[in-house]
């Protein structure tokens, strides 16, 4: 398979571009894996990727319904960040950011990892209190974080709206200058080539109708183009983790809400970094082929349609206006929806489920693109040893039992809390 | 060169000129053009500048799904970026410049691309820039970065002058498109008498039709739509709207319509922009077709254009595109364009039809017969030109491209055939199906977007469904009408005869995905698929062939149909192509994912009124004007602004808190305490519900006592804290925190409705009825008394008492509480006489000095008693028993929410953080936020913590910095000193660990 590089793109370039290979193989499947992940996204390839990669572990097959990164990968805002303050979260993410740091070289795939900071912006005195906490924590743990005042804000952002009588005044922001987008869809391409270099399968259209059981252990699951047994299955499904469980008799905490992105037409840039404005409920950056990337709350009912209503939709644009007024007049392309595994408390699970043989990558809520590489680096580790890594140690399903909620938001653990 | 023909042009008026420039260049056109059809006009085929290679481009189309023709509109504030020059109606003073371009759109030196467009195919850049590492971040990024993006951002400052608002119709049937099917469609409902909605995107009504000619019951199509807008026009029952598109259909009936009020006349007074909100029961789609463009090498040469744009600028805008035109084609309906440019006296020196015809359908004779040259067969392998159409190289379809000969001209219009606009079908979940006859995707009646009921709720009419012919698209429409209707509720009108068409009939297409169909690499690789964003056939068959199969993949791995036109007339082709280079079956491979909006609609438009200060509204207190007119510095809580304090003249905040603690505490103060959370619990089952609610036990509490209450959430922790007040038997007034009201309310409610339905409890959030006013401070009963009408010693009104009456003539309830630790009450009076009574305790409260105070002065008093704030002290992981408060954790209580979660074994373990007091050993004040250290180091090589900081002041009684913290073993650890490290990472603070309460530990000041 070809090394990606500006030679090689020289190279083939002179050849009519006619002799480039297929970035992954569509092969026909084994009867057989150690290890077959549900989901071909960003997370269940990433998984596949690190069991090659980590653990040497390469009878794996990814499987998929629909086409690769077709989910949540392929359609979030693409923001990566780590600036978590809850035990639990705070090394998980860190572990992300790291991965991210280095990821395009890894797998040999631009995944253009653009670290332009991102701001979270306080708008009163208590949220400025809250900003400077947080930032203790997160430079307690070793990840970067500055805490502006207006002024300074002012002067790195100039296009927001400092006036007095702005509905949600500025007050300040906290600061993380690692953090920043990335591509997504590279990011599930990188991955399945990454992984299909190492020898894993990746089955799309196909789609897992139930599971293989012996002696009340799970071993391969049954899709609509006949059965693959599996040494372990590894279920990353993001807004259909419920309905996966289900099938295995498991009820999890988690419901899936829709959750709606935006993005204008490509302008000359505008909006250099990622700006989260809290009171609104509103984020912004721009991509780099110059469309403002917009996303805001959840619809706000339990939904599998990847489509939302206009409450959101007019909720998100009045935001982007409110706090950046020269926006009126540009134009609003496309928005869509994407299916979101809401856990209890905000926080995910990477873990040995009670059923034999199953393992659960899910409950992302809003946060999965940033997780994608830590997440499938220790659900890779999980699988392959049967424990978990330290820095996925507490998404446990039964931390629930414990009262271990990780509420990362402040506001009390529900299940549309982030 | 493009000109404006002596003759023709239905939409303009020719007597009326209207002055306009581009790019600084002065023009002249007429009341009726658009951008583009005045600068066509005028000779400036050069319009823009694609997105990666920066090819010329000029227009290629006449409406909505134009991609090239994108300009900057107006200047300063009134900037527009990528406005389509084809939907721009032309204005006087009218200002645009092209985008994309340095330093010129004639020559552009981003232009070099093209050059290298070999090196840089499809997803170049996820091959590239991988190393060194720092460099994609520092160099090939930024530079991306900077040459993506078409218009200009606006600028920082920029502020829209232009006001939008937004419009609620409520309807039975929806008609969306203003052509004859759409026209039929609403008049067959229409004469049902339901209440009818039809919008056109346009500023005219009968869509192509009057460019295509044909006749309707003997009329001239021009004459028939007159007719029929006249006969629409006088139903009351009916409302026509131009100008306003429909951008969306979202589920259970929902449509968005997009109307632009003064875009053609910015003078005009009213907002630019309308957003309709539109319920309806039934949608009528009867959105029409785009032509699609044919891939050959130079086919995006400007001068190359769709036929029917070449068409349409001539019938409606008197403009010729060349004086010879080439027309190519796949079937009959180019010939029209050949047939409308001969009429008006120009050159077709061929048409090239890909086809072979047995017998000449009417059309292709009509056009031999007037002399044109049709060369069956036959297809372009590649234009000649540069910056413009300078002739073609003729070559047979069927092979590689060998030139047959060379024919000059400096137009060719193209037709790849027609593709119903499908987007509103499509958008809630329409489905398609492929019609092989005419190679598009149609409307799949059976597989409608569906309601709530799991009816259809869209039904398509006309072009949209596929009928091209005008009379089947008539009788499409009069049926779609009915269906729509009937769905409604309506009863179609009984015998309505349906207009009868007459035209042409029209010889099967052929589909052409590639010309010639043979064509090489170096041929493909100037196939324009995605003219704004420059993708090509090469590039989705370099797709395919890494495996970027799904048609998801291939959009998203080449960008094609990304651009602002969103692949209205690349999507097809790109599809074919794909699913030509995969050997699968076009319906196999399937179409990317229809997203609203139909085209870009503007961010003002759909925030509305919602701007600036009134984006949402801000609460304000019976008393909020006085504040402000006192010079209160205001602090946002919740939705809520509330007074941090009131500084006097020259006074420093910090200095202005210190004054009114000491003022209260020493004497008199005076708070708005009005943003408070007020709730009313009422019904035989209240004091159960309550109990439920809160850890405390309140069904026990009597009638004219208080008790303070904790509610906690399912999962145990503290959420919200206040003072529930027993009115009478049945009902109970709870105070919640000021930015808890709505959400508290909103907790209850979820239990009463969702668990205990059938528990007789009614609640009502009440906060704005009243003002509250809480007076404080060791004069604070002799105020009352001043006052008079009520009461208030010692033995009349207890502590954790209330009592309703009158003070100073105003109706007041009076709580004896206190969250400072003074002799203290709150009351309560009707909104109303809020300020009145705030006024009269300002003015007789000044033999005491009385001051008003802030957030800030009550923060600091609570914290020097030791009580807790809720988003202070907690967090949402924090439960009662953290914060010391298990005395009001009722151990009678069989249940109540979150007692099951607090015995968790998390919940219990020892080792959690417990709130205590702390004080610095050098009297400062303690950072917020900070943590205190604790030996040892984490998994990251940091020092390990043992607590946080939660509260943080300056006491002025104390004259000392009090904190507040939540710490490992805090209150079995009284008198160690722990550290805490500051903002900086290095510096530590030492702080003793104290009991919380600071002042009046016991209590003596309220005790009066």
């Amino acid at each position: 398979m070809t090394h990606y590089s500006a030679f090689s793109v020289f190279r083939h370039a002179l050849r009519g571009n006619k002799t480039w290979g297929r970035a992954w193989r569509d092969p026909e499947p084994k009867a057989s894996y150690d290890v077959v992940i549900v989901g071909g996204g960003g997370h269940g390839l990433a998984t596949a990727y690190y069991l090659a990669k980590e653990h040497g572990i390469t009878n794996v097959a990814v499987i998929e319904k629909g086409w690769l990164g077709g989910g949540n990968t392929g359609r979030n805002t693409t923001i990566v960040r780590s600036n978590y303050m809850m035990p639990g979260n705070t090394m998980f993410y860190e572990r992300s950011m790291k991965l991210w740091e280095n990821l395009s070289q890894d797998l040999n795939y631009n995944v253009m990892i653009s670290q332009r900071g991102q701001y979270n912006l306080c708008h009163s005195p208590g949220q400025m209190d809250a900003a400077r906490r947080r930032g203790n924590v997160m430079r307690a743990n070793g990840i970067d974080a500055e805490l502006f005042d207006r002024a300074e804000v002012r002067r790195r952002l100039p296009y927001l709206d400092y006036t007095e009588n702005a509905r949600f005044p500025i007050h300040g922001a906290i600061y993380q200058s690692r953090a920043g987008t990335a591509r997504h869809d590279a990011v599930a391409w990188g991955f399945a080539r990454g992984a299909d270099r190492r020898g894993v399968d990746i089955l799309q259209q196909r789609e897992v109708t139930g599971y293989l059981w012996e002696g009340g252990r799970i071993v391969g699951v049954q899709t609509n183009r006949g059965d693959i047994r599996a040494g372990k299955v590894g279920l990353c499904v993001a807004g259909h983790s419920g309905h996966l469980a289900r099938m295995a008799g498991l009820r999890l905490p988690i419901e899936t809400h829709s959750l709606q992105a935006f993005v204008t037409e490509p302008y000359k840039p505008l909006v250099d970094t990622v700006i989260s404005f809290g009171a609104a409920h509103f984020y912004i950056s721009q991509s780099d082929k110059g469309g403002l990337v917009l996303g805001g709350d959840l619809d706000m009912y339990n939904s599998y349609a990847q489509r939302g209503g206009l409450p959101i939709v007019e909720h998100t644009l009045a935001s982007a206006k409110a706090l950046m007024p020269s926006v009126s007049r540009l134009k609003l392309l496309r928005h869509w929806a994407g299916v979101m595994d809401m856990s209890m408390d905000g926080s995910p699970f990477i873990a040995k489920t009670p059923v034999d043989g199953l393992y659960l990558n899910g409950g992302w809520c809003y946060g999965g693109f940033k997780a994608t590489p830590a997440s499938g680096w220790c659900f890779a580790h999980t699988i392959a040893r049967d424990a978990p890594h330290a820095d996925n140690a507490e998404f446990t399903l039964n931390r629930f039992e414990r009262g271990y909620q990780i509420d990362e938001k402040g506001m009390g653990p529900k299940p549309n809390a982030h | 060169m493009s000109t404006r023909l002596a003759t023709s042009g239905r939409l303009i008026d020719r007597s009326k000129q209207v002055a306009f420039t581009f790019n600084g260049k002065r023009f002249t056109g007429h009341a009726g053009d658009t951008l583009a059809s005045a600068l066509l006009a005028n000779d400036q085929m050069l319009m823009g500048r694609s997105f990666k290679y920066h090819r010329p481009r000029g227009v290629v189309a006449s409406g909505a799904e134009e991609p090239n023709a994108l300009v900057n509109l107006g200047e300063g504030v009134t900037h527009e970026p990528n406005a389509r020059a084809t939907t721009t109606e032309l204005f006087e003073g009218l200002k645009a410049t092209s985008q994309n371009h340095w330093p010129s759109l004639e020559f552009d030196v981003g232009a070099i691309n093209q050059k290298f467009a070999r090196f840089l195919p499809a997803g170049f850049y996820y091959k590239m820039f991988i190393h060194p590492r720092p460099f994609w971040k520092h160099i090939y990024e930024p530079f991306i970065r900077h040459s993506a993006g078409l218009g200009k951002a606006p600028d920082a400052e920029t502020r829209d002058p232009d006001t939008y608002e937004h419009f609620y119709a409520h309807v039975d049937v929806l008609v969306v498109g203003g052509g004859v099917a759409g026209l039929q469609a609403a008049l067959t409902a229409g004469q049902s008498g339901l209440k009818v909605l039809l919008i056109e995107q346009t500023a005219f009504w009968g869509g192509r039709t009057p460019v295509d000619g044909g006749e309707i019951d003997g009329k001239s199509a021009e004459d028939w739509i007159t007719e029929a807008v006249a006969a629409l026009e006088v139903m009351p029952n009916v409302t026509l709207r131009t100008r306003c598109m429909g951008s969306g259909v979202y589920d259970h009936g929902y449509v968005l319509g997009y109307e632009r009020l003064t875009d053609h006349a910015p003078e005009a007074d009213g907002p630019r922009h309308r957003l309709w909100r539109i319920r309806t029961k039934q949608v009528v789609t009867a959105t029409g077709a785009i032509e699609r463009p044919l891939s050959f090498s130079g086919n995006d040469i400007p001068g190359v254009m769709l036929a029917s744009a070449v068409r349409d600028y001539v019938v409606d805008y008197g403009v010729s595109i060349g004086d010879r035109t080439v027309v190519v084609t796949n079937n009959d309906d180019a010939y029209r364009t050949a047939l409308t440019l001969k009429k008006a006296g120009l050159s077709v020196p061929a048409i090239l039809d890909v086809r072979v015809h047995v017998h000449a359908p009417p059309l292709v004779a009509e056009a031999k017969a007037a002399g044109i040259r049709v060369l069956e067969g036959m297809g372009i392998a590649k234009v000649v030109g540069g910056q413009r159409v300078k002739g073609v190289a003729v070559c047979s379809q069927a092979g590689e491209g060998a030139m047959v000969e060379e024919i000059a001209c400096d137009c060719v219009a193209m037709s790849g055939g027609w593709s119903p606009v499908v987007h509103l079908w499509s958008h809630c979940g329409g489905k398609l199906l492929w019609d092989e006859e005419h190679a598009f995707f149609r409307p799949d009646a059976s597989r409608a977007p569906t309601g709530a009921d799991g009816l259809p709720f869209v039904t398509t009419a006309g072009t949209a469904n596929g009928h091209l012919h005008l009379n089947d698209a008539l009788q499409d429409a009069h049926s779609a009408g009915k269906i729509a209707l009937e769905r409604a509720g309506g009863k179609a009108e009984a015998g309505a005869v349906v207009p009868q068409a007459q035209g042409p009939d029209e010889a099967a297409m052929t589909p052409v995905w590639l010309m010639p169909q043979g064509a090489g690499y170096e041929l493909k690789m100037k196939a324009w698929l995605d003219y704004q964003n420059d993708v090509k056939v090469s590039d989705v068959q370099l797709a395919a062939r890494e495996g970027y199969e799904s048609v998801e993949h291939t959009k998203r791995y080449t960008t094609l149909g990304m651009a602002t036109d969103q692949g209205k007339l690349s999507n097809i082709n790109g599809l074919a192509t794909l699913s030509n280079a995969l050997g699968e079956a076009i319906p196999q491979v399937g179409t990317t994912t229809f997203r609203p909006p139909y085209t870009p609609i503007s961010m003002g438009a759909i925030a509305g009124e919602a701007r600036g200060e009134i984006f949402q509204p801000i609460r304000k207190t019976p008393i909020h004007a006085w504040h402000e007119k006192n010079g209160a510095a205001f602090e946002p809580v919740g939705h809520w602004r509330r007074p941090y304090c009131f500084p006097k003249d020259g006074e420093s905040k910090h200095d202005a808190v210190m004054r009114e603690v000491k003022n209260t505490r020493e004497s008199l103060g005076l708070l708005d305490a009005s943003t408070l959370g007020k709730i009313i619990v009422k019904g035989p089952d209240a004091g159960r519900f309550l109990d439920m609610m809160y850890t405390n036990m309140m069904s026990t509490l009597k009638p004219g006592k208080c008790r303070y209450g904790l509610m906690c959430s399912e999962n145990g922790f503290l959420m919200d804290d206040g003072v529930v007040a027993r009115i009478d038997e049945d009902t109970f007034l709870c105070h919640t925190t000021t930015g808890g009201a709505e959400h508290i309310h909103g907790h209850m409610e979820d239990w009463l409705q969702c668990e205990w339905w059938d528990w007789k409890v009614y609640t009502a959030n009440v906060t704005e009825e009243y003002a509250q006013i809480a007076v404080v401070g060791p004069h604070a009963r002799d105020l009352l008394e001043a006052l008079g009408g009520m009461d208030v010693s010692k033995d009349a009104l207890a502590f954790m008492e209330w009592k309703d009456g009158e003070l100073a003539g105003i109706p007041a309830r009076a709580y004896r509480i206190s969250f400072s630790g003074e002799l203290s009450y709150e009351i309560a009076v009707p909104a109303s006489f809020g300020q009145a009574f705030w006024d009269l305790c300002m003015q007789v409260g000044a033999q005491w000095n009385i001051t008003p105070y802030g957030t800030e002065c009550l923060h600091i008093m609570r914290a020097e008693k030791g009580f807790i704030m809720i988003g202070d002290e907690t967090d949402g992981t924090v439960i009662p028993q953290d914060l010391g408060l298990n005395w009001a954790i009722s151990k009678k209580k069989e249940d109540f929410l979150g007692k099951r979660a607090q015995e968790r074994s998390h919940m219990t373990d020892p080792t959690r953080w417990k709130l205590v007091g702390l004080l610095t050993e050098d009297k400062s004040v303690l950072p917020d936020g900070a943590y205190a250290i604790k030996d040892g180091r984490n998994a990251n090589n940091q020092r390990n913590t043992q607590g946080r900081v939660t509260s943080t002041y300056h006491s002025p009684m104390l004259e000392r910095g009090i904190a507040m913290g939540l710490v490992l073993d805090g209150p079995e650890r009284m008198g160690e000193i722990i550290h805490f490290m500051k903002d900086d990472g290095e510096t530590l603070v030492a702080a003793k660990i104290v009991s919380p309460v600071f002042y009046d530990p016991e209590g003596e000041k309220q005790n009066v």
